[in-house]
Protein backbone atom coordinates (compact mmCIF):
# COMPACT_ATOMS: atom_id res chain seq x y z
CA UNK A 1 0.00 0.00 0.00
CA UNK A 2 2.74 2.57 0.69
CA UNK A 3 4.24 2.22 -2.98
CA UNK A 4 1.76 4.18 -5.36
CA UNK A 5 3.02 7.26 -4.12
CA UNK A 6 4.50 9.25 -7.03
CA UNK A 7 3.68 12.32 -8.51
CA UNK A 8 0.50 11.11 -9.84
CA UNK A 9 -0.41 9.34 -6.80
CA UNK A 10 -3.13 10.78 -5.06
CA UNK A 11 -2.88 10.84 -0.71
CA UNK A 12 -5.59 11.14 1.54
CA UNK A 13 -5.82 10.83 5.58
CA UNK A 14 -5.76 6.90 6.76
CA UNK A 15 -9.02 5.01 7.84
CA UNK A 16 -10.05 6.63 11.16
CA UNK A 17 -8.08 9.95 10.81
CA UNK A 18 -8.73 13.45 10.94
CA UNK A 19 -6.75 16.43 11.49
CA UNK A 20 -8.38 18.55 14.14
CA UNK A 21 -6.96 22.35 15.61
CA UNK A 22 -6.92 21.42 19.08
CA UNK A 23 -8.10 24.81 20.87
CA UNK A 24 -6.99 23.84 24.03
CA UNK A 25 -3.33 23.85 23.43
CA UNK A 26 -3.09 25.91 20.80
CA UNK A 27 -2.08 23.38 18.18
CA UNK A 28 -3.20 21.12 15.22
CA UNK A 29 -3.14 17.38 15.73
CA UNK A 30 -3.83 14.50 13.80
CA UNK A 31 -6.46 11.80 15.45
CA UNK A 32 -6.12 8.12 14.30
CA UNK A 33 -7.54 5.59 15.73
CA UNK A 34 -6.24 5.27 19.83
CA UNK A 35 -3.20 7.56 18.98
CA UNK A 36 -2.51 11.56 18.21
CA UNK A 37 0.07 12.93 16.35
CA UNK A 38 1.49 16.31 16.59
CA UNK A 39 2.54 17.32 13.62
CA UNK A 40 5.46 20.07 12.97
CA UNK A 41 5.05 23.08 10.59
CA UNK A 42 6.03 21.21 7.57
CA UNK A 43 4.16 18.45 8.10
CA UNK A 44 1.12 20.25 9.11
CA UNK A 45 1.37 22.19 5.47
CA UNK A 46 1.21 18.77 3.58
CA UNK A 47 -1.50 17.53 5.66
CA UNK A 48 -3.96 20.44 5.03
CA UNK A 49 -3.65 19.67 1.33
CA UNK A 50 -4.56 16.23 1.65
CA UNK A 51 -7.78 15.91 0.78
CA UNK A 52 -8.18 12.92 -1.42
CA UNK A 53 -8.70 15.11 -4.42
CA UNK A 54 -5.33 16.64 -5.47
CA UNK A 55 -1.75 14.69 -6.49
CA UNK A 56 1.47 14.77 -4.76
CA UNK A 57 2.32 17.39 -7.80
CA UNK A 58 -0.47 19.41 -7.07
CA UNK A 59 0.59 19.28 -3.37
CA UNK A 60 4.06 20.43 -4.75
CA UNK A 61 3.42 22.73 -6.83
CA UNK A 62 1.39 24.52 -4.18
CA UNK A 63 3.82 24.83 -1.40
CA UNK A 64 6.03 25.49 -4.09
CA UNK A 65 4.36 28.41 -5.13
CA UNK A 66 3.28 29.35 -1.47
CA UNK A 67 7.37 29.33 -0.03
CA UNK A 68 8.74 30.42 -3.44
CA UNK A 69 11.34 27.27 -3.31
CA UNK A 70 12.71 24.91 -6.08
CA UNK A 71 9.74 22.24 -6.34
CA UNK A 72 12.36 19.33 -6.75
CA UNK A 73 13.61 20.22 -2.86
CA UNK A 74 10.28 20.41 -1.91
CA UNK A 75 9.04 17.23 -3.74
CA UNK A 76 11.84 15.15 -2.09
CA UNK A 77 10.58 16.42 1.16
CA UNK A 78 7.10 15.41 0.39
CA UNK A 79 7.43 12.10 -0.55
CA UNK A 80 9.39 11.40 2.27
CA UNK A 81 6.85 12.48 4.64
CA UNK A 82 4.14 10.87 3.33
CA UNK A 83 5.92 7.70 2.92
CA UNK A 84 6.65 7.59 6.76
CA UNK A 85 3.02 9.31 7.52
CA UNK A 86 1.83 6.40 5.05
CA UNK A 87 4.08 3.53 6.80
CA UNK A 88 2.48 4.39 10.16
CA UNK A 89 -1.13 4.23 8.99
CA UNK A 90 -2.15 7.55 9.08
CA UNK A 91 -1.90 8.63 5.55
CA UNK A 92 -2.61 5.92 2.36
CA UNK A 93 -1.62 6.34 -1.27
CA UNK B 1 3.74 22.96 41.09
CA UNK B 2 2.63 24.62 37.96
CA UNK B 3 -0.79 23.18 36.46
CA UNK B 4 -0.63 20.00 34.57
CA UNK B 5 -1.12 20.07 30.61
CA UNK B 6 -4.54 18.83 30.18
CA UNK B 7 -5.11 15.19 29.68
CA UNK B 8 -5.27 13.68 25.81
CA UNK B 9 -7.71 10.87 26.67
CA UNK B 10 -10.63 9.99 28.60
CA UNK B 11 -11.78 6.01 29.08
CA UNK B 12 -15.51 6.21 29.58
CA UNK B 13 -16.01 3.04 31.66
CA UNK B 14 -19.88 3.30 31.02
CA UNK B 15 -20.72 0.33 32.95
CA UNK B 16 -19.40 -2.28 34.28
CA UNK B 17 -21.96 -5.29 33.31
CA UNK B 18 -20.54 -7.49 30.72
CA UNK B 19 -21.38 -10.83 29.05
CA UNK B 20 -17.61 -12.00 28.87
CA UNK B 21 -16.22 -13.06 32.01
CA UNK B 22 -12.24 -12.67 30.55
CA UNK B 23 -10.02 -13.85 33.90
CA UNK B 24 -7.97 -11.11 33.05
CA UNK B 25 -10.33 -8.43 33.49
CA UNK B 26 -9.42 -4.72 34.09
CA UNK B 27 -12.25 -4.04 35.68
CA UNK B 28 -11.61 -3.39 39.52
CA UNK B 29 -12.07 -6.86 41.77
CA UNK B 30 -15.51 -5.19 43.34
CA UNK B 31 -17.38 -4.24 39.91
CA UNK B 32 -19.72 -1.36 40.34
CA UNK B 33 -23.36 -2.12 40.53
CA UNK B 34 -25.83 -0.74 37.83
CA UNK B 35 -28.10 0.52 40.03
CA UNK B 36 -25.41 4.00 40.51
CA UNK B 37 -24.81 3.85 37.12
CA UNK B 38 -23.81 7.67 35.98
CA UNK B 39 -27.45 8.79 33.70
CA UNK B 40 -27.12 9.91 30.35
CA UNK B 41 -27.18 13.94 31.69
CA UNK B 42 -24.40 12.90 33.67
CA UNK B 43 -22.26 11.56 31.04
CA UNK B 44 -23.26 14.35 28.63
CA UNK B 45 -22.31 16.93 31.08
CA UNK B 46 -18.61 14.96 31.99
CA UNK B 47 -18.22 14.60 27.99
CA UNK B 48 -19.00 18.84 27.47
CA UNK B 49 -16.38 19.17 30.88
CA UNK B 50 -13.69 16.71 28.99
CA UNK B 51 -14.06 18.68 25.78
CA UNK B 52 -13.35 21.67 27.53
CA UNK B 53 -10.32 20.64 29.05
CA UNK B 54 -8.51 19.39 26.61
CA UNK B 55 -9.46 15.70 26.31
CA UNK B 56 -8.83 14.85 22.33
CA UNK B 57 -10.26 11.31 22.36
CA UNK B 58 -13.07 9.67 24.17
CA UNK B 59 -12.91 5.59 24.65
CA UNK B 60 -16.28 4.79 25.54
CA UNK B 61 -15.72 1.22 27.34
CA UNK B 62 -16.88 -0.93 30.33
CA UNK B 63 -17.52 -3.92 31.03
CA UNK B 64 -19.55 -3.63 27.86
CA UNK B 65 -20.68 -0.45 27.07
CA UNK B 66 -23.10 -1.26 24.23
CA UNK B 67 -25.11 -2.48 26.97
CA UNK B 68 -26.01 1.41 27.63
CA UNK B 69 -29.07 1.81 25.32
CA UNK B 70 -28.35 6.09 25.40
CA UNK B 71 -24.80 5.28 24.29
CA UNK B 72 -25.12 6.78 20.65
CA UNK B 73 -27.01 9.78 22.39
CA UNK B 74 -23.32 9.85 24.19
CA UNK B 75 -21.30 9.48 20.56
CA UNK B 76 -23.47 12.14 19.02
CA UNK B 77 -22.58 14.54 22.08
CA UNK B 78 -18.38 13.54 21.36
CA UNK B 79 -19.01 14.19 17.76
CA UNK B 80 -20.37 17.39 18.89
CA UNK B 81 -17.82 18.93 20.69
CA UNK B 82 -15.35 17.37 18.22
CA UNK B 83 -13.74 14.78 20.27
CA UNK B 84 -12.64 11.38 18.57
CA UNK B 85 -14.50 8.89 19.93
CA UNK B 86 -13.97 5.32 20.09
CA UNK B 87 -15.90 2.54 21.10
CA UNK B 88 -14.12 -0.43 22.73
CA UNK B 89 -16.49 -3.60 22.77
CA UNK B 90 -16.86 -7.33 23.20
CA UNK B 91 -19.04 -7.13 20.01
CA UNK B 92 -21.09 -10.10 21.22
CA UNK B 93 -23.81 -7.87 21.65
CA UNK B 94 -23.79 -5.80 18.62
CA UNK B 95 -25.85 -6.15 15.16
CA UNK B 96 -25.96 -4.87 12.36
CA UNK B 97 -29.05 -1.97 12.64
CA UNK B 98 -26.76 -0.93 16.05
CA UNK B 99 -23.68 -0.87 14.45
CA UNK B 100 -25.49 1.43 11.68
CA UNK B 101 -26.89 3.90 14.14
CA UNK B 102 -23.35 4.14 16.30
CA UNK B 103 -21.83 5.02 12.51
CA UNK B 104 -25.00 7.81 12.22
CA UNK B 105 -24.32 9.09 15.71
CA UNK B 106 -20.31 10.07 14.85
CA UNK B 107 -18.33 7.10 15.81
CA UNK B 108 -15.30 7.50 14.50
CA UNK B 109 -13.30 3.94 15.73
CA UNK B 110 -14.36 0.80 17.27
CA UNK B 111 -11.98 -1.39 19.06
CA UNK B 112 -12.87 -5.18 19.29
CA UNK B 113 -11.69 -7.39 21.76
CA UNK B 114 -10.89 -11.11 20.52
CA UNK B 115 -9.59 -13.75 23.43
CA UNK B 116 -7.71 -16.34 20.59
CA UNK B 117 -7.26 -17.28 17.26
CA UNK B 118 -9.45 -20.69 17.41
CA UNK B 119 -13.17 -20.26 18.52
CA UNK B 120 -13.06 -22.99 21.17
CA UNK B 121 -10.27 -21.79 23.28
CA UNK B 122 -11.60 -18.04 23.03
CA UNK B 123 -15.20 -19.25 24.22
CA UNK B 124 -13.53 -21.11 27.16
CA UNK B 125 -11.47 -17.83 27.73
CA UNK B 126 -14.43 -15.57 27.12
CA UNK B 127 -16.84 -17.54 29.22
CA UNK B 128 -18.99 -17.45 26.42
CA UNK B 129 -20.27 -20.02 24.06
CA UNK B 130 -20.34 -19.01 20.48
CA UNK B 131 -18.89 -15.83 21.33
CA UNK B 132 -15.89 -16.22 18.81
CA UNK B 133 -18.00 -16.69 15.86
CA UNK B 134 -19.74 -13.58 16.68
CA UNK B 135 -17.26 -11.47 17.05
CA UNK B 136 -15.97 -12.55 13.79
CA UNK B 137 -19.39 -12.06 12.54
CA UNK B 138 -19.31 -8.17 13.83
CA UNK B 139 -15.79 -7.35 12.96
CA UNK B 140 -17.22 -7.72 9.26
CA UNK B 141 -20.29 -5.94 10.11
CA UNK B 142 -18.21 -2.57 11.37
CA UNK B 143 -16.04 -3.07 8.39
CA UNK B 144 -19.26 -2.91 6.21
CA UNK B 145 -20.55 -0.24 7.56
CA UNK B 146 -17.65 1.65 6.92
CA UNK B 147 -16.05 1.96 10.31
CA UNK B 148 -12.37 1.79 10.88
CA UNK B 149 -11.28 -1.81 13.01
CA UNK B 150 -8.99 -2.57 15.34
CA UNK B 151 -8.66 -5.89 16.99
CA UNK B 152 -7.57 -6.42 20.57
CA UNK B 153 -5.87 -9.38 21.94
CA UNK B 154 -4.79 -10.17 25.04
CA UNK B 155 -2.17 -12.61 25.45
CA UNK B 156 -0.85 -15.12 28.00
CA UNK B 157 0.25 -18.58 28.54
CA UNK B 158 -2.82 -20.47 27.02
CA UNK B 159 -2.99 -18.46 23.70
CA UNK B 160 0.26 -16.47 22.81
CA UNK B 161 1.32 -19.71 20.65
CA UNK B 162 -1.46 -18.61 18.14
CA UNK B 163 -0.20 -14.91 17.82
CA UNK B 164 0.74 -15.74 13.95
CA UNK B 165 -2.65 -16.79 13.63
CA UNK B 166 -3.88 -13.58 15.43
CA UNK B 167 -2.02 -11.58 13.46
CA UNK B 168 -3.33 -13.19 10.24
CA UNK B 169 -6.82 -13.07 11.80
CA UNK B 170 -6.42 -9.04 11.97
CA UNK B 171 -5.39 -9.05 8.69
CA UNK B 172 -8.32 -11.15 7.11
CA UNK B 173 -10.66 -9.12 9.33
CA UNK B 174 -9.24 -5.61 7.43
CA UNK B 175 -8.82 -4.55 10.58
CA UNK B 176 -6.44 -1.25 10.87
CA UNK B 177 -4.50 -1.62 13.54
CA UNK B 178 -3.95 -4.74 16.03
CA UNK B 179 -3.06 -4.14 19.57
CA UNK B 180 -1.11 -7.24 21.39
CA UNK B 181 -1.50 -6.76 25.06
CA UNK B 182 0.08 -8.54 27.48
CA UNK B 183 -1.71 -9.41 30.16
CA UNK B 184 -0.89 -6.92 33.04
CA UNK B 185 -1.21 -8.82 36.58
CA UNK B 186 -3.29 -6.44 38.84
CA UNK B 187 -6.72 -7.00 39.75
CA UNK B 188 -8.73 -10.43 38.12
CA UNK B 189 -5.13 -11.13 36.75
CA UNK B 190 -3.06 -10.82 39.35
CA UNK B 191 -5.74 -13.76 41.21
CA UNK B 192 -5.25 -15.51 37.38
CA UNK B 193 -1.66 -15.16 37.61
CA UNK B 194 -0.50 -19.23 37.88
CA UNK B 195 -3.05 -19.86 35.03
CA UNK B 196 -1.65 -16.92 32.59
CA UNK B 197 1.57 -16.23 33.22
CA UNK B 198 3.57 -16.62 30.12
CA UNK B 199 7.11 -18.71 29.63
CA UNK B 200 10.36 -16.48 28.98
CA UNK B 201 10.37 -18.60 25.92
CA UNK B 202 6.99 -17.76 24.84
CA UNK B 203 7.53 -14.22 25.35
CA UNK B 204 10.88 -14.17 23.38
CA UNK B 205 8.95 -15.68 20.82
CA UNK B 206 5.86 -13.69 20.66
CA UNK B 207 8.05 -10.25 20.96
CA UNK B 208 9.90 -11.44 17.40
CA UNK B 209 6.58 -12.45 15.43
CA UNK B 210 5.62 -9.39 16.78
CA UNK B 211 8.69 -7.69 15.19
CA UNK B 212 8.32 -9.21 12.13
CA UNK B 213 5.13 -8.82 11.55
CA UNK B 214 5.47 -5.16 12.09
CA UNK B 215 8.18 -4.83 9.47
CA UNK B 216 5.84 -6.99 6.83
CA UNK B 217 2.65 -5.30 7.29
CA UNK B 218 4.04 -1.59 7.59
CA UNK B 219 0.84 0.57 5.91
CA UNK B 220 -1.23 -2.47 5.71
CA UNK B 221 -1.80 -2.78 9.48
CA UNK B 222 -0.43 -0.68 12.35
CA UNK B 223 0.77 -3.16 15.46
CA UNK B 224 0.84 -1.81 19.05
CA UNK B 225 2.48 -4.24 21.18
CA UNK B 226 1.94 -4.12 24.93
CA UNK B 227 4.93 -5.60 26.86
CA UNK B 228 5.06 -8.12 28.92
CA UNK B 229 7.12 -6.37 31.91
CA UNK B 230 7.51 -9.60 34.47
CA UNK B 231 10.67 -10.04 32.32
CA UNK B 232 11.74 -6.80 31.43
CA UNK B 233 14.70 -5.27 32.47
CA UNK B 234 13.21 -1.64 32.52
CA UNK B 235 9.20 -0.65 33.81
CA UNK B 236 6.74 0.82 31.09
CA UNK B 237 5.81 4.14 31.04
CA UNK B 238 2.71 3.39 32.80
CA UNK B 239 -0.46 5.95 31.59
CA UNK B 240 2.30 7.92 30.00
CA UNK B 241 2.83 8.98 33.68
CA UNK B 242 -0.12 9.54 36.36
CA UNK B 243 -1.99 12.38 35.71
CA UNK B 244 0.03 13.55 32.76
CA UNK B 245 -2.17 12.19 29.98
CA UNK B 246 -4.73 10.15 30.81
CA UNK B 247 -7.74 9.47 33.15
CA UNK B 248 -10.19 7.57 33.76
CA UNK B 249 -14.14 7.96 34.69
CA UNK B 250 -15.95 4.60 36.17
CA UNK B 251 -19.90 3.58 35.69
CA UNK B 252 -20.86 5.75 38.94
CA UNK B 253 -18.28 8.67 38.24
CA UNK B 254 -15.33 8.42 40.09
CA UNK B 255 -12.63 9.87 38.63
CA UNK B 256 -9.34 7.70 38.41
CA UNK B 257 -5.67 8.56 37.04
CA UNK B 258 -5.26 4.96 35.48
CA UNK B 259 -8.34 2.23 34.95
CA UNK B 260 -6.51 -0.27 37.63
CA UNK B 261 -6.30 2.80 40.01
CA UNK B 262 -8.61 1.23 42.55
CA UNK B 263 -6.49 -1.63 43.34
CA UNK B 264 -4.37 0.66 45.08
CA UNK B 265 -6.32 0.31 48.17
CA UNK B 266 -5.29 3.21 50.13
CA UNK B 267 -6.49 5.72 48.01
CA UNK B 268 -9.66 7.74 47.27
CA UNK B 269 -10.96 9.14 44.39
CA UNK B 270 -13.42 12.20 43.43
CA UNK B 271 -16.49 11.49 41.64
CA UNK B 272 -17.57 13.88 38.65
CA UNK B 273 -21.33 14.27 41.17
CA UNK B 274 -18.98 16.01 43.67
CA UNK B 275 -16.59 18.53 41.14
CA UNK B 276 -15.61 19.57 37.97
CA UNK B 277 -13.64 17.33 35.75
CA UNK B 278 -11.22 20.13 34.84
CA UNK B 279 -10.71 20.95 39.24
CA UNK B 280 -10.52 17.00 40.42
CA UNK B 281 -7.63 16.91 37.17
CA UNK B 282 -5.43 19.78 38.13
CA UNK B 283 -5.15 19.49 41.82
CA UNK B 284 -7.45 16.08 42.94
CA UNK B 285 -5.73 14.51 45.67
CA UNK B 286 -5.22 11.04 43.90
CA UNK B 287 -3.89 12.47 40.91
CA UNK B 288 -1.38 14.76 42.75
CA UNK B 289 0.09 11.54 44.73
CA UNK B 290 1.80 10.52 41.85
CA UNK B 291 2.21 13.10 39.33
CA UNK B 292 5.86 14.81 38.37
CA UNK B 293 8.36 13.44 40.18
CA UNK B 294 8.55 14.79 43.69
CA UNK B 295 6.67 11.52 45.04
CA UNK B 296 9.28 9.31 44.00
CA UNK B 297 11.79 7.13 46.24
CA UNK B 298 15.47 6.22 45.61
CA UNK B 299 16.32 4.71 42.97
CA UNK B 300 13.52 6.36 40.92
CA UNK B 301 14.35 10.12 41.91
CA UNK B 302 18.22 10.29 40.46
CA UNK B 303 17.40 8.26 37.88
CA UNK B 304 18.13 9.30 34.72
CA UNK B 305 14.87 7.71 32.66
CA UNK B 306 12.42 9.06 36.01
CA UNK B 307 10.84 11.23 33.07
CA UNK B 308 11.34 8.25 30.52
CA UNK B 309 9.18 5.60 32.42
CA UNK B 310 7.90 7.64 35.64
CA UNK B 311 9.06 4.99 37.85
CA UNK B 312 6.78 2.57 36.36
CA UNK B 313 3.06 1.16 37.33
CA UNK B 314 1.77 2.29 40.76
CA UNK B 315 -0.45 -0.81 40.39
CA UNK B 316 2.07 -3.06 39.99
CA UNK B 317 4.38 -1.91 42.93
CA UNK B 318 1.65 -1.85 45.34
CA UNK B 319 0.56 -5.65 44.32
CA UNK B 320 3.81 -7.02 44.41
CA UNK B 321 5.85 -4.40 47.26
CA UNK B 322 2.34 -3.57 49.25
CA UNK B 323 4.10 0.24 48.46
CA UNK B 324 2.16 2.38 45.55
CA UNK B 325 5.06 4.64 46.08
CA UNK B 326 7.65 1.82 45.54
CA UNK B 327 10.24 1.71 42.36
CA UNK B 328 8.22 -0.96 40.29
CA UNK B 329 9.46 -3.86 40.42
CA UNK B 330 10.03 -4.47 36.64
CA UNK B 331 13.01 -2.23 37.09
CA UNK B 332 16.24 -3.75 37.09
CA UNK B 333 17.12 -1.07 39.62
CA UNK B 334 14.24 -2.41 42.24
CA UNK B 335 15.05 -4.53 44.90
CA UNK B 336 11.85 -6.73 44.62
CA UNK B 337 13.17 -7.74 40.80
CA UNK B 338 14.54 -10.41 41.39
CA UNK B 339 11.97 -12.19 43.14
CA UNK B 340 9.56 -10.81 40.42
CA UNK B 341 11.19 -12.53 37.76
CA UNK B 342 11.51 -15.65 39.80
CA UNK B 343 7.89 -15.84 40.63
CA UNK B 344 7.30 -15.21 36.60
CA UNK B 345 9.55 -18.14 36.14
CA UNK B 346 7.97 -20.53 38.72
CA UNK B 347 4.05 -19.72 37.70
CA UNK B 348 4.92 -19.86 34.08
CA UNK B 349 5.65 -23.76 35.05
CA UNK B 350 2.77 -24.48 36.93
CA UNK B 351 0.40 -26.85 36.07
CA UNK B 352 -2.83 -25.19 37.02
CA UNK B 353 -4.71 -23.96 33.16
CA UNK B 354 -7.92 -23.48 35.68
CA UNK B 355 -9.06 -19.83 35.72
CA UNK B 356 -11.45 -17.69 38.27
CA UNK B 357 -13.90 -15.94 35.94
CA UNK B 358 -15.11 -12.45 37.30
CA UNK B 359 -19.32 -12.51 37.89
CA UNK B 360 -21.58 -10.23 39.20
CA UNK B 361 -24.32 -11.42 41.81
CA UNK B 362 -23.36 -14.94 40.65
CA UNK B 363 -21.11 -17.41 42.17
CA UNK B 364 -17.66 -17.75 41.13
CA UNK B 365 -17.27 -20.35 37.94
CA UNK B 366 -13.95 -22.56 37.33
CA UNK B 367 -12.99 -23.01 34.27
CA UNK B 368 -10.38 -24.14 31.87
CA UNK B 369 -8.75 -24.17 27.94
CA UNK B 370 -8.10 -27.90 26.87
Amino acid sequence: MSAGLDDAGVPRLGRGVRLKHDRARGQWVLLAPERVLVPDDTALEVLQRVDGARTVSDIVSALAAEYDAPAETIRADVLALLQDLSEKGFVTA
Amino acid sequence: MSAPQPPMGLLAELSHRCPLACPYCSNPLELERPRGELTAEEWLRVIDEAAELGVLQIHFSGGEPTLRRDLEQLIARAREQEVYSNLITAGVLLDRARIDALAAAGLEHVQLSIQDSRAASADTIGGYKGGHARKLEVARMVRAAGLPLTINAVVHRQNLDHLEEIVELAVELDAVRLEVAHTQYYGWAYANRAALMPSREQVEHANAVVAAAKERLKGVLTIDYVVPDYYAKRPKACMGGWGRQFLNVTPTGKVLPCHAAESITDMTFETVRERPLAAIWEDGPAFERFRGTAWMPEPCRSCERREIDFGGCRCQAFALTGDAAATDPACGKSPEHASMVGLAETESAADTRDFVYRTMGRKERAGRVD
